[in-house]
């Protein structure tokens, strides 16, 4: 079955030359998209129409365009990652949109997230958060063999799906705060609950929360959009664990 | 413990805003209990009976400058955090949807506790104020038998069933404040366990439910009682 072909849409883009210079919305016309297409070829395709054009293309952020590098991002009419649950912008085809709709691309909005060109934001700050405790620094020894350190079943699940974090941005991009807390909680918990991990678990918590602070990121206030509009659906469960393993940290001292 | 560092970080402001939240919905369950006797008892003595033991126990006058505390604490701190979470963004997005990954009363939470602040101005001033410091000409003194005793008392049924049969303007204020409070507790109770961690995704079901639980029946507790006087007289 042919895929139907979208005849006309518009793209209104946020185009921005610089960190210093002031953006602007600027609004173009695509033709002939097919609705099979992902939302970053249709991108493509109208940067391929700029550049012969002689205009200059818009600068967007992508990598392995299969949802697990955590490389693209944008804010695809009011939503992160666009109009669909559990995917990367990469993963969003243009079956999603109408025929004639004008859909608004804007780069992820916060302080700590500053635009270095177009729809690209410096995503610096998660690596300087990981940086302050996102790791086991003590000597776990060699490849342990398989079950040699009995863990169970529901603390590996939940390890696992916390790790699952590609450290996008979404959830910064979508919180009203721009808070980065399900990105803490998810570095945070991928480690606290294995064995390996639980010997630095109150100094993580704390380097890492107080790293977060010190970037500009705001506070959790529970609404639960960013696990929502999480690629990978990782649960502000974790969110409660960091809170606990912050307070435990905290009480410690 | 640094307490310096940890009510300035994130968590901590919030942990705060937790604790108090949580204080306040105790005394919230308190007062509303107490305040229903205005309907069960149109002779108005049960009622003159709770207030009176609220004027006179020992324990609650120590309370009342704890809650003044609790309450002055989750103010001040929701402008602080507030003010914290609005500055995280500078620039703000042209287009948002956010009704489609999070309720409305979650993030509105800074202006339905303003709007309860309001109320609350105009509910101290209609009944606390009058009890407790100005007087009023509809705080008569009554009569009430505690325990075989005849005790003399001020009339606060008479107060408050007055200002509700005539005036309008209390009753709806009374009505809305109620709701707001309701809508404001449906996101609070069971953000303030998550905030404090006590909480995991079997719990996270529960607490929500009894959020809405505690926010419906606050919010149908408080404004039943305009209405009944509205209605009935």
């Amino acid at each position: 079955m042919a895929d139907i072909t979208l005849k006309k849409i518009y793209v209104k883009v946020w185009r921005q030359n610089s960190a210093k210079e002031k953006g602007r919305f600027e609004t173009y016309e695509v033709e002939n998209i097919s609705q099979g297409s992902s939302f970053l070829e249709m991108l493509d395709i109208l940067n391929d129409k700029l550049i012969r054009e002689g205009k200059d293309p818009i600068a967007f952020d992508h990598d392995c365009r299969e949802g697990i590098c955590g490389m693209c991002s944008l804010y695809i009419n009011g939503r992160a990652h666009g109009p669909d649950r559990d995917i990367t912008t990469c993963q969003l085809h243009m079956r999603k949109f109408n025929e004639g709709e004008t859909i608004t691309i804007e780069p992820w909005r916060a302080g700590a997230f500053p635009v270095i060109k177009d729809l690209i934001v410096d995503r610096t700050a998660f690596e300087k958060i990981q940086q302050a405790g996102g790791f086991v620094s003590v000597n776990t020894g060699g490849i342990p063999d398989g079950n040699a350190i009995p863990i169970g079943y529901d603390d590996a699940e939940e390890a696992m799906d916390a790790a699952s974090c590609i450290g996008c941005g979404a959830c910064v991009a979508t919180c009203k705060n721009s808070s980065a807390m399900l990105f803490v909680a998810a570095k945070v918990s991928q480690l606290a609950k294995l064995p390996q991990g639980k010997v630095e678990a109150k100094r993580r918590a704390r380097n890492m929360v107080t790293k977060m602070d010190e970037l500009g990121f705001g506070g959790c206030t529970n609404t639960g959009a960013c696990e929502l509009e999480c690629p990978k659906g990782i649960s502000i469960s974790h969110i409660a664990r960091l809170n606990r393993e912050y307070l435990v940290a905290k009480l410690a001292e | 413990m640094s307490k310096g560092s940890f009510l300035s970080a994130s968590i901590g402001r919030k942990f705060l805003m937790s604790i108090t939240g949580l204080f306040l919905v105790t005394f919230i369950i308190v007062h509303l209990t107490l305040n229903l006797f205005l309907i069960f008892d149109d002779s108005g003595d049960l009622f003159n009976l709770a207030a009176h033991f609220m004027a006179t126990n020992p324990l609650i006058k120590i309370m009342e400058p704890v809650l003044a505390i609790g309450f002055g604490v989750h103010i001040l701190w929701s402008i602080i955090i507030t003010v914290q979470n609005m500055r995280a963004r500078p620039v703000g997005y042209n287009k948002t949807s956010q009704s489609v990954n999070s309720t409305w009363a979650s993030r509105n939470m800074f202006i339905l506790g303003g709007l309860i602040f309001v109320f609350l101005g105009i509910h101290l001033y209609a009944f606390w104020w009058k009890m407790k410091f100005a007087g009023d000409p509809l705080l008569t003194h009554t009569t009430v038998m505690q325990g075989g005793v005849p005790v003399e008392m001020e009339n606060a049924y008479n107060l408050v069933a007055t200002m509700f049969k005539q005036s309008l303007f209390y009753s709806i204020t009374h009505i809305l404040g109620g709701v707001l409070l309701g809508l404001h507790i449906t996101h609070g109770f069971w953000s303030a366990f998550q905030t404090i961690g006590l909480n995991n995704h079997l719990w996270r079901k529960r607490l929500f439910v009894l959020a809405n639980i505690i926010g419906w029946i606050f919010a149908i507790g408080f404004s039943i009682i305009p209405l009944y006087f509205m209605i009935k007289f």
